[in-house]
């Protein structure tokens, strides 16, 4: 579809070229259901993503808060987590059944709805369409579905958090045959039903937002915007985009054939199995084939929640260290290179099922290669604030944070990845370390970087600056405190999903620094309360913008209105006439040259 | 009580957090944007740079904390190696954190806003950028070769001379089946599992299965100095055989038959010595999350030596002499979760 063509159903836009100077007339008001909820504004969905993800992170959060009072204090209870969870936390004791559900929850929650729908939902729509210049997306209707099929979904979670056996509970990575055996384990009962349907219509949301993102990028930009005058958020969330069209129906077929297994007595995934006092039928299955489909997408997904983060990091770095970034195609070039080797190197997470050794060899090679693009990058954003003139603004204190997280997570992997060492690594609070920091805490940051960055463009205000400073040290400080020192418990062996350790001669000895942990955990879960007020309070009485570009960045979106309408640019859309990164003395006093002005006689294009 | 005064403290620290936050803001307006801009920017600087000492010396602290709780020496020839890789690794990859978290701080600080500088317009080297793809790349190498050389020796054949023995996972226990006389596990089939008098689903019609041991309270007793291999399944759904003081594990799999093999290089007893824990004991955790009981899935492995062996296995019955012929009594159980320590007692003079 062209540009102009996106919008022509919506009433609430004739901004179009020819029609600027009298459209006011045009403008009559949209019903609020057709403008806020059932929106096919780009910008709108953005928001339903990021309030939506929000409600999920909290929930979520909440979650690890309940079970790390588990595992801080097993032998204490706590009668307001009755309250909060009724009989399963009898007496104020989370039963184990529970505790298992939680953790299966937290991780799908987190994983799922808040960094891949949460995020990608969030700033695929808010900034693919602006950044690139385009009036909306591709198909705004396929858009708003992608929304509301991720609605549907997580209403079909939430419900399996009530039915009486409980949620799925097998972990988020739910392996048969545990997960496909109502006899296995109580949440493997209507809950793991739920949970894969709410699963498949999250597969579903995510391929219609995903095409989305790829045919708008590749088809719609602007006049002059070629595909490397791109900023990198833009190319960043093309290839999350690829990266989830590729892998999302792999381990949709997964599913499917764990439904079949479930319901229709197939033997996918199920093999000479004895339990409930009975030998079941099912003979010839590999449970092993599950975990090759599960992490087909798996592996691809860290980085579907990595790469908005680098993206957006790239961008916010760059701009608020008033410095081009370094090494554009290279960064460009490391992307393309992670998302390639992201499909090869899934078996990592299968060191240790009995996998042939050749074949674990060549995973270990494969995933020790990814450690290049990833170092490249790492270097690159050094160099890009080396010699800046670096405004410590709360978007940059996170772009910064983000760094260092995923470094010190990056660097982790380099252990897991190399099968010798994942041997005895695997299934141990050292991956929960790992993991937290790369993909968790640090993708957090992006996210954070990037609403800092773009809460402006979203709703015409700031966010309050101290309390996102407040929020940053907080944050910042308490996951380092969280998750260091899982990395020891892990090397001492200790193994993760484990409810309780105090009947263990090799692990016990870690009550003490279980409770700091947990400690720490709950004023890191206050802290993101203080930023979901700070996002709210903002929303309605931040401090107005004055100025529609206040960053002073280069990108195309701050061109557009304080508070710009459907089909963002009231006039024609610009025209591109150089990269976004050009910070530089514009001969008028400014430090930077936003992409719309054109190249001065005798200036060379990037 | 004191539920309610905490969450009252909590909310009052909140209230105070954000209206601080507010008053600053409005401060900062009247004070003049750009100056107060300016003197948060120094604080903030400054801050970073406070967060990143304070960060080092946390890391050295963490680091004593735990130096006295992790794992004792590997009680396994493989295991010594694990460890020399490990600590190869630790190096490579502590240089690089640190160097590099070091730079990112402190050009946070250098770099900070000010008037009197200019950012410098530096959009590409091609020198540099080779230079951090090459020596990234030469360094994985390394670590895969190590790793793959490590990883090969771990996973090669059993020797032949090794003891074999069968370690099978249920929810949420360990059966461990010894070969017995004719040191040859007889066949066994899922469905001739009988939780009463079959655990493992032993086919009797096997005559190899006659002199077969099987101890249901999850007890592996190895020899020291001999290599042992050891033939892993489950009875339901996925467990793992965690071995972390011999610095090994493998995933127990329904329908299909993993392997490991290692040798032990330290009895029991000499590591309760080594460890000044008279309590010491290895332990089999399950690594893989096999539902409820998954956190209390315990076995124990009992290095010994090898007349320390023989006399514990002599005092062993065969299963199917406790529980297929017909006229037998069937033996009592042992209890089948986490059984307290070791029951063996042995004089604890041992050669390692
Ligand atoms: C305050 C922040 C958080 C805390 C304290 C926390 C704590 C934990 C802990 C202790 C576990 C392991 C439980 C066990 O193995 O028994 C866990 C599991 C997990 N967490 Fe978090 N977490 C936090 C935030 C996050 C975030 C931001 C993500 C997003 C990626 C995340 C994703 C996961 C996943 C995928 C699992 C694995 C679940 C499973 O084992 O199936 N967590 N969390
Ligand atoms: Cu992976
Ligand atoms: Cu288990």
């Amino acid at each position: 579809m062209t540009n102009e063509a996106v919008l022509k159903d919506d009433a609430a836009v004739a901004h179009d070229a020819h029609h600027a100077d009298h459209h006011d007339h045009e403008h009559h008001e949209q019903h609020f259901i057709w403008k806020y909820i059932f929106s096919q504004d780009h910008k709108i969905i953005s928001k339903q993503f990021i309030i939506t993800g929000m409600i999920w992170a909290i929930i979520g959060a909440l979650m690890s808060v309940f079970f790390r009072l588990q595992l801080g204090f097993p032998n204490s209870t706590f009668p307001i987590m009755e309250k909060f969870l009724g009989d399963w936390a009898k007496g104020g004791k989370l039963s184990a059944e529970f505790y298992y559900g939680l953790i299966t929850m937290h991780g799908t929650i987190l994983v799922f709805f808040v960094l891949t729908a949460g995020l990608s939902g969030t700033f695929a729509n808010l900034l693919i369409p602006l950044q690139v210049g385009a009036r909306d997306m591709a198909s705004p209707f396929m858009n708003m579905l992608s929304y509301w099929f991720f609605f549907l979904s997580s209403i079909l979670m939430l419900v399996s958090l009530f039915v009486t056996t409980g949620p799925a509970s097998g972990g988020w990575t739910t392996y048969p045959p545990l997960s496909a055996l109502k006899e296995a384990s109580m949440g493997s009962g209507v809950g793991m039903d739920l949970w894969l349907l709410s699963m498949a219509l999250f597969v579903v949301s995510s391929l219609l937002g995903g095409l989305n993102y790829i045919v708008t990028i590749l088809n719609m930009r602007t006049k002059g915007m070629t595909m490397t005058r791109m900023p990198l958020t833009v190319w960043a969330l093309l290839f999350t985009a690829v990266l989830g069209v590729l892998s999302f129906p792999v381990l949709f077929s997964g599913f499917v054939l764990l439904i079949f297994d479930r319901n229709f007595g197939t033997s996918f995934y199920l093999s000479e199995i004895f339990i409930g006092g009975k030998a079941l039928p099912h003979i010839g299955g590999s449970a092993i084939l599950y975990q090759h489909l599960f992490w087909f997408l798996g592996h691809p997904e860290v980085y579907i929640i990595m790469l908005p983060g680098m993206g957006m990091a790239s961008e916010v770095l760059s701009t608020h260290s008033r410095k081009p970034i370094f090494g554009y195609f290279a960064m460009i070039l490391s992307l393309i290179g992670i998302t390639l080797l992201a499909f090869l190197v899934w078996a990592h997470h299968m060191f240790v099922t009995g996998m042939s050794p050749f074949l674990g060899g060549i995973f270990v090679l494969l995933t020790l290669l990814i450690a290049v693009p990833s170092a490249v990058k790492v270097f690159n954003w050094l160099t890009t604030i080396w010699k800046g003139n670096i405004r410590l603004n709360p978007p940059m204190m996170f772009a910064i944070g983000f760094v260092s997280l995923f470094i010190s997570g990056g660097l982790t992997g380099l252990f897991l990845g190399n099968s010798a060492l994942d041997i005895h690594l695997h299934d141990t609070y050292f991956v929960v370390a790992h993991f937290h920091i790369v993909m968790g805490v640090s993708a957090f940051f992006g996210m954070f970087a990037g609403i800092y960055h773009w809460f402006p463009k979203m709703y015409g205000r700031y966010m309050n600056n101290t309390l996102g400073y407040i929020h940053f040290f907080i944050t910042f400080i308490g996951a380092y405190l969280i998750f260091w020192p899982m990395h020891y418990e892990g090397i001492a062996g200790m193994p993760r999903r484990y409810y309780d350790f105090s009947a263990w001669e090799s692990f016990k000895h870690f009550g003490e620094i279980n409770v700091f942990i947990s400690i720490v955990a709950l004023i890191v879960f206050f802290g993101q309360l203080m930023f979901v007020v700070n996002f709210f309070m903002s929303i309605f009485y931040g401090k107005k913008l004055t100025t529609p570009n206040p960053w002073g960045a280069n990108s195309l979106e701050w061109t557009t209105p304080i508070n710009p309408g459907h089909g963002n640019w009231p006039g024609e859309i610009p025209e591109v006439h150089r990269w976004p990164y050009d910070y530089k003395d514009d001969g008028n006093g400014n430090d930077f040259i936003p992409q719309v002005t054109p190249l001065r006689p005798g200036e060379e294009s990037h | 009580m004191s539920g309610l005064l905490s969450t009252v403290l909590f909310v009052l620290v909140f209230v105070v957090l954000y209206q601080i936050g507010k008053a600053s803001d409005y401060a900062a307006t009247i004070r003049g944007e750009a100056e107060s801009r300016k003197q948060a920017n120094k604080a903030l600087a400054i801050l970073m740079c406070i967060t990143f000492i304070f960060g080092m010396i946390g890391i050295w602290a963490c680091h004593n904390y735990f130096k006295d709780m992790l794992l004792p020496i590997s009680a396994s020839e493989s295991g010594r190696e694990y460890d020399k890789m490990y600590s190869v690794t630790i190096v490579v990859t502590g240089i690089v954190f640190f160097i590099t978290q070091t730079l990112l701080f402190w050009f946070t600080y250098k770099y900070q806003a000010s008037e009197n500088r200019t950012a410098f317009f530096f959009a590409h080297s091609n020198q540099l950028e080779a230079l951090w793809t090459t020596v990234p790349a030469l360094a994985m190498a390394v670590l895969v070769a190590i790793g793959l050389k490590n990883w090969f020796t771990v996973t090669s054949v059993a020797p032949p001379n090794a003891a074999v023995v069968e370690v099978v996972g249920k929810q949420f226990n360990w059966i461990i089946r010894y070969p017995g006389k004719d040191n040859e596990l007889g066949k066994r089939d899922f469905r001739k599992i009988d939780d009463a008098n079959n655990v493992l689903g032993m086919d009797w019609t096997d005559p190899h299965n006659a002199d077969d041991i099987i101890s249901q309270s999850g007890e592996l007793h190895l020899i020291v100095g001999k290599p042992v291999k050891l033939l892993i399944g489950s009875r339901d759904v996925i467990h793992d055989v965690g071995l972390s003081h011999f610095r090994l594990k493998m995933d127990a799999v329904p329908g299909i038959t993993t392997t490991m093999w290692f040798t032990p290089t330290i009895t029991t007893d000499s590591m309760k010595r080594l460890t000044h824990n008279a309590d010491f004991v290895y332990e089999i955790s399950c690594d893989q999350m096999c539902g409820k009981g998954h956190y209390s899935m315990r076995g124990t492995v009992i290095v010994e030596t090898e007349t320390e062996y023989n006399k514990w296995m002599a005092s062993q019955k065969a299963y199917y002499v406790a529980n297929a012929t017909p006229a037998a009594p069937t033996e009592p159980t042992k209890p089948a979760v986490l059984p307290t320590d070791s029951t063996h007692k042995a004089p604890g003079i041992t050669k390692n």
